[in-house]
This record gives C-alpha cells, structure tokens and sequence, in this order.
C-alpha cells in the first residue's frame, strides 16, 4: 500500500472532460513527477489534491485514510501543503511571520513572539536555511528565497505531502540547485513530494518515478531511472494530428518583419527571426517562455531592453497606434480582457484601431462593419449586436476583422484558436491561408503542435526566452517541437 | 540597526515633528509656551482618534469614508442622551455603541455584499449624515452641562502637573494600546496578512471575512468616540460637524508611512503624521497666515511627505 493512492479520479467542466480515470501511487520519501501539455489536467488534478475542487468520481487515500477534502484548509490539516507558481507570501510579514501564518503559537490572541521565532528556525534549519533571519520581512528576499519560506511553511506544518507547481520556471540555474538540495532534505525527512515541471532534465536529475498525463488521461507511471526523453516526449505528445488544415502551396516574397535579438525587461532573452510575405511562420513553446511578450514587445505593449525591430522599410521601436499605421497588428492571446471591448457593438469593436475620424456616425460604422462580418463569417444578428453576446468562436473572428478592416500587412496572432470551438478553428485556418495566399505575412503563437504543423510554412521554438532558428515545416515532428521546447 | 528597523521608516517624520516645532517656536513667541503643547494636543485628539481607526483600515487595503458622518452622528446622539438626562457616562457609552455599530453595519455590508470599500463608505458617508441630521432634526441639540463638557477644556493653573486634560491622555493609552495590538497579536498580524496578500492569507486559513468585518468595527469605534470629543468640546450635537474630517484622518495615515494598497502602516506614524499636520495648522493661524495659505501647505506636505516615503523605498 502506497502512502497517496488516487484510483480512477475524472472531473469535468461542463462538457469538457479534465480528467478521464486518472490513477496515481506515491511512496513516502518519494519524488515523483507529473509531467504532461499544456492543457492535460495536471493543474486540475493538484487543485483536487489540495481541495480546491472536489473530483466528480474516484477515490483518494492518504497515508491508509480515505481522503476527500472539501476545501484548502482541510487539506492543509490533513498534510497537504501546495506551492503555487506563483508564491503566496504577504511580504509585508516577517519571514517567521509567514511560515506560521494562520497557524501562530498565541495566548488569548497575544503572539509569543519567541516560540514563532523558534518554530521559524527550526523550520528554515532543517532546510538548510538555518542562516536567515526570520525577522526580516519577507518582501527584502529574492524570489528564490521566498519560495524556501514557503516551503518551511510546509515543514513548521509537518506537512507530509508536498505539491510543487512549475516551481522552476522563473528561477535561475544556481537557484534550482538549491531548490533541489531542499527538496532532497524534505524527501529524505520522509515527506512525498508531487514535482510538477517541464523540463525533463529536472526530472531526470531529482525525480524517482513519473506519471505522464496527457488530454486528462494517464498515459503512463513509470521509474525515471531508464527511461529516456524521448520515451517520454513521445508519452507527452502521442496524438496523431486529428483535424485538416488547408495549406496551399505558397511563395513566400520579400521579408516584412525582421527581428535581430530582440530583448525584452524579463522576457525574452533573445528573438531573431525573419517573416517574409504570403509566409505563415509558427512560434511554438511552453507557457511563460516568452512568447506572448516577443509580440507585445514589437507591438510596443512592453519594453525593448535591447535588440532591433524592422517592419518593411521602417525600423526602430514603435507604439500600437504607429504599429497599426505601419500595416502591423496583434491578436490578443486574451480576448476577453485585452482583446475585445465585450459592452460595445461588433462595428465599433471592428473600426477601434482605426477611427480617424473625429464624429463617428454609428450607421456609417455599421454598414461598414456589414462587410467584414461577411467576409469573416461572423454569426451575429447585426453589427449593432453586443460582442459580448457573441459566442467564443464569433468573438475571435471580430477580433480578426479588426485586423483585415486595417489592411495590415503583418498579423500577429496569439493563441488565435484558444478556447473556440471547432467549426470556427476551421474557418480560421481557413482564413489564415487565404490571407497568406493573397501575400500577408502570419505569426502564429500557439500551444497547440498539431495546429502549428497543419498551417504554418515554418516554425521556430521559443525556449526560456531564446528563440530557435525556424524548422521548415516538413522536417518538423511534434517529438522534435517538443525537445526544443523543454530545453533539450 | 534590525532592532530599530521600524523607527527607521520612520525616522524622516520623527525627524520632522519637532523641526516644524522648533521652527514655529523660533517665530512666534507664544508657540514657546507648555499651554501650546496642550492646546496642539487637544485640537489634535479628535483626528488622531479617527485615524487610529483607519490605520487599521487601511493596513487591511481598505478604506473608509464614513467616520466623519459617524463623529457627527454619535456628537448628536450623545447631546440627546444627556439632555434626556441619562447619566453622562451612558450618554458617552451610547455614542461610542452607536460609531461601533454604524462600522460593524460598514463591515458587514463589504463583506457580504461584496462592494468594493471605497463605495459601500461612500454611501454611509451620506447616510450617516443624514441620520445625524435626523436624529437632532436638522438643527444642534442643546443639553444641559455635565462633566462631559469637561473631558477635552484647558487645564486650571492648580491643575498644570496633568499636563494634558483627560480627553488627551485617554487618546495616548488608546494609541499606545492599538499599536501594540497591531504589532504583536495574531490579530494584528492578521490585518496586516489581509493587506499584504490576501489570497496567501487565504490559503492560510486566515478568516478574511471576519478580520474585515473587525477593522470596519474598530475604526466605527473610534469615530464614535471621537463624537464623544467632539461633543465635548463643541458642548452641543452639532449634526453638521466633521465635514471633512476622514480626509485629514487618511492624510495623517498616508503621511504616516501607509500605503494605500494595504500592508504598511503603523499606529506611530499615524500620530507622528497627525500631528505634524495640527502643529503646522496650529502654527500657521497663530502666524497668523490666512486659512488659504495653511490648506496649500498642508495639502503641499500631504503629497511631498508621500513622494519622499516613495522614494526612500525605491
């Protein structure tokens, strides 16, 4: 009997399915590691574990007990300690403060100053942070040591499970060292901990054994010593591409936007690429690795620490206004917060970027809007409708006609697919090769490979920041997509 | 240096408080005397009370509007109750019942509602005012005297030793009391856990809701007895009081080293803010320089002492 059995675990959000009988066994003392997509229900099946949600089917035991908890707190007192991605540390608090949070050594509410700093140390000490003042406030820490905090958290707890989300993903070499040494000292004080990453070295370098989910499915649980990367990206990836995409055959012309090591504040590190006319060019990679920011850096949104942008015969930096002008535009990965206006009508979400007129008449507007709605087949009742109203697939084909309402010559788009139904991803991809065909240049950020194999003409790898040279798309495999999106 | 690693923030006001002092003394011969240092402390005591309270508050990354209607509200609500002859501690006791409920009512309505602070107080800014005015129909009430008219008046020549009167001396035990509160029990640490990170605070198993509740309460306390000072040095409700008065209550906070988006403050700065403000007011009319010149000096301090604060953390 191992210490965390999950036997046949599924959720599902509305109609879609999460996790489809997924099971899982962990030994005390053990690392293992959940690898999988984006998008495969490894982060439902941690917030289930940690009692954020509750599983529609299938049982949990801990430790021998049966294990259902109904909320985070329930699960924090059954021995459950989660570190999120992103940290949660009140940074105004002390350190001391912090890992006893909720949890304070205290007579008639009075706080005994002296035992939470004791408690603290001991907590820190025993993972080798005996060193650090637990009187410092928190905030005076880099993020690295923040997370070490957290972690005591979970040790001043005598937490025995210990849920890792991505902790790695914005730390620097040295620091995952130490990470590592920590997690080596939780694991040998005989605690379980759920290592979720990316990064197959990782894995390989701090890992005991791994289960592999992929579309909410188990598809594999296994030692990680003897089991290769590639064996592994294959049980990550293992889908056969399951949908047409149209791609005709296209001439690429002269190059129309040129980017020579771009550098942004935090991300990326380094983008070169080269997009010439009736070319579809794929970005793939993970999530956080730079990819939405390579585009909002040469759209203006974020800054440019260092590194040149060319647009046809313009070069230099340049706002969304001017970049509109320059025949460039950007296709929010988050349509509904960034993307679209959702209380305004479909005309006047289509002629946003480019009023330039001073009076709007809103018929005007709406006889214009009338052709775009053809062209982009947009289910609406009339152009006057909320884009709110509209359903996921029809939103996003707004957004894109504000795109061809400008004539732009480059179309960034992120995530164009992102949420929408099927119907309306074929007549996206549809589109997309029309517009390639008729000389416009696409830049196509998506998480989804076989999308990117189905319709681009090449495709390049953004890995922690650094962009790879593109892969002309018949060479390409998801396998090999994926190794250089984990850094391998 | 890590033992006076608080004092250290607030070193530029402690700094400060007796610079403006000094300053005012070398100009103004009557600012020399120690019957000025208790006339500062007396015009100081209704605005450090209040703002006790939305230190709390705003430590906590909320706010609150209302106080001012809620000093107003318990000022009219003590003058009837002793005017209907109650015993004047009931009286008082009444009035500072009343300021805890009207923040306990603020509380609950953030909280369960789930209206952002800002408006919920905004509306009981009005609504505690009109009740006010209600209450003493529209016009002050004017109740027969008793000691409470006492509490806040310049101290007899035989009684110089007090030093201040005891209006003055029960806001110190006040202030002394919620800074320690603020520091060094869990439920301080936990207002200041709610300001900092609330979802971490969640996680935590921090009750958010019930902290909130308790800030709201706690600032509607000192409103009320803040209406008790008023009232007493007013020596009548006056139900159009206070106008005002929760803008200088978050000015001294803000001045104090507090930050608006929650986490940072404390009860020291606070006071030290509050009266750096009421010796600048009291020097500036004693000047005397007309009342337009002393709103643009405090309102210049307001933004440099922030600006500064900014830019000493930077």
């Amino acid at each position: 009997m191992s210490f965390l059995n999950l036997t046949d675990v599924s959720k599902r959000f509305g109609a879609t399915v999460a996790l489809d009988r997924v099971s899982l066994s962990a030994e005390a003392g053990e690392i293992h590691a959940i690898v999988g997509e984006n998008g495969s229900g490894k982060s439902t099946l941690m917030r289930i574990l940690a009692g954020a949600i509750k599983a529609d089917s299938g049982t949990m035991e801990l430790g021998g007990q049966p294990y259902h908890p109904h909320s985070p707190i329930h699960a924090r007192k059954a021995g459950i300690a989660m570190i999120h991605q992103e940290l949660s540390i009140c940074g105004h608090l002390s350190i001391a403060e912090n890992i006893v949070l909720g949890v304070e050594d205290a007579r008639g509410g009075i706080l005994k100053v002296a035992r939470i700093r004791e408690r603290a140390q001991q907590a820190l000490s025993a993972l080798g942070h005996g060193d650090l003042d637990p009187d410092l406030p928190a905030k005076s820490l880099p993020l690295a040591m923040q997370q070490v905090v957290e972690i005591a958290r979970s040790v001043a707890e005598r937490s025995r499970l210990v849920i890792l989300d991505e902790p790695t993903s914005s730390l620097t070499e040295a620091d995952i060292e130490h990470l590592f040494s920590v997690m080596r000292l939780l694991k040998q004080s005989g605690c379980t901990i759920l290592y979720i990453s990316h990064f197959l070295n990782e894995i390989h370098e701090i890992c005991d054994r791994l289960t592999v989910l992929r579309d909410g499915q188990m598809v594999g649980g296994r030692e990680v010593a003897g089991i290769s990367d590639e064996e592994i990206v294959k049980l990550m990836v293992g889908r056969d591409i399951d949908e047409m995409y149209p791609r005709s055959a296209r001439t690429p012309g002269e190059p129309i936007l040129e980017l020579d090591h771009l550098a942004g504040v935090e991300k990326p590190h380094s983008a070169s690429l080269s997009l010439r006319r009736g070319e579809v060019l794929g970005i793939a990679g993970l999530n956080g690795s730079g990819r939405t920011e390579m585009l909002r850096a040469v759209f203006g949104l974020d800054k440019v620490q260092s590194g040149q942008i060319r647009v046809a015969s313009y070069s230099g930096l340049a706002g969304p206004a001017r970049r509109w002008r320059q025949g460039v535009g950007l296709l929010s990965e988050n349509r509904k917060e960034e993307g679209l206006l959702l209380n305004m009508s479909i005309a006047e979400n289509i002629d946003m970027a480019g009023l330039d007129k001073v009076v709007v008449s809103p018929s005007q507007q709406e006889a214009r809007a009338a052709k775009w709605i053809e062209t982009v087949r947009v289910k609406c009742q009339s152009a006057h409708q909320n884009v709110g109203e509209l359903s996921g697939g029809n939103q996003q084909k707004v957004a894109i006609a504000r795109m061809l309402r400008q004539d732009v010559d480059v179309l960034m788009m992120d995530e164009p697919t992102r949420g929408i139904d099927v119907g309306s991803k074929e007549q996206i991809y549809r589109l997309i090769d029309e517009l390639a065909l008729r000389g416009k240049a696409v830049l196509m950020v998506s998480s989804y490979l076989p999308e990117l194999l189905g319709t681009c003409d090449r495709i390049a790898v953004m890995s922690k920041g650094v962009l790879s040279e593109p892969i002309p798309v018949a060479s390409a495999t998801q396998e090999s997509l994926m190794k250089l999106a984990v850094g391998q | 240096m890590k033992r006076f690693g608080r004092l250290t923030n607030l070193i530029g006001l402690i700094i400060a408080l007796p610079a403006i002092y000094l300053f005012f003394c070398w100009k103004l011969p009557s600012f020399r005397s120690l019957d000025n240092v208790e006339t500062i402390g007396r015009q100081s005591v209704i605005t450090v009370l209040v703002a006790l309270g939305l230190t709390y508050v705003i430590v906590a990354a909320g706010i609150d509007l209302s106080v001012g209607s809620v000093v107003a509200f318990s000022c009219v609500a003590v003058a009837l109750a002793v005017k209907a002859g109650i015993a004047p501690w009931i009286a008082a006791l009444i009035g500072i019942g009343l300021g805890t409920l009207a923040g306990a009512i603020n509380g609950v309505l953030i909280t369960k509602l789930r209206v952002v602070p800002f408006i919920v107080t905004l509306g009981s800014l009005s609504l505690f005012r009109g009740a006010a005015k209600g209450l003493g129909n529209e016009q002050s009430v004017y109740p027969q005297s008793t000691w409470l008219n006492n509490i806040l008046d310049a101290l007899d020549k035989g009684e110089r030793w007090k030093i201040f009167p005891v209006g003055v001396w029960i806001t110190i035990a006040f202030a002394v009391f919620t800074g320690w509160v603020l520091r060094y029990t869990r439920f301080g640490r936990h207002v200041v856990a709610v300001g900092s990170n609330e979802q971490a605070a969640r996680l935590c198993g921090v009750p958010i809701d019930r902290i909130k509740i308790s800030v709201y309460t706690i600032s509607g306390f000192f409103a009320g007895l803040a209406g008790l000072m008023a009232f007493s040095r007013l020596t009548i409700g006056d139900p159009t009081t206070a106008v005002g008065l929760e803008l200088d209550g978050i000015a001294a906070v803000v001045v104090g080293g507090a930050s608006l988006n929650g986490g940072e403050g404390s009860i020291l700065g606070t006071v030290l803010g509050a009266l750096i403000m009421e010796t600048l007011r009291s020097g500036a009319s004693q000047w005397p320089l007309p009342n337009w010149v002393q709103e643009i000096v405090i309102g210049a301090i307001i933004v440099m002492a922030v600006a500064l604060d900014r830019f000493r953390k930077k």
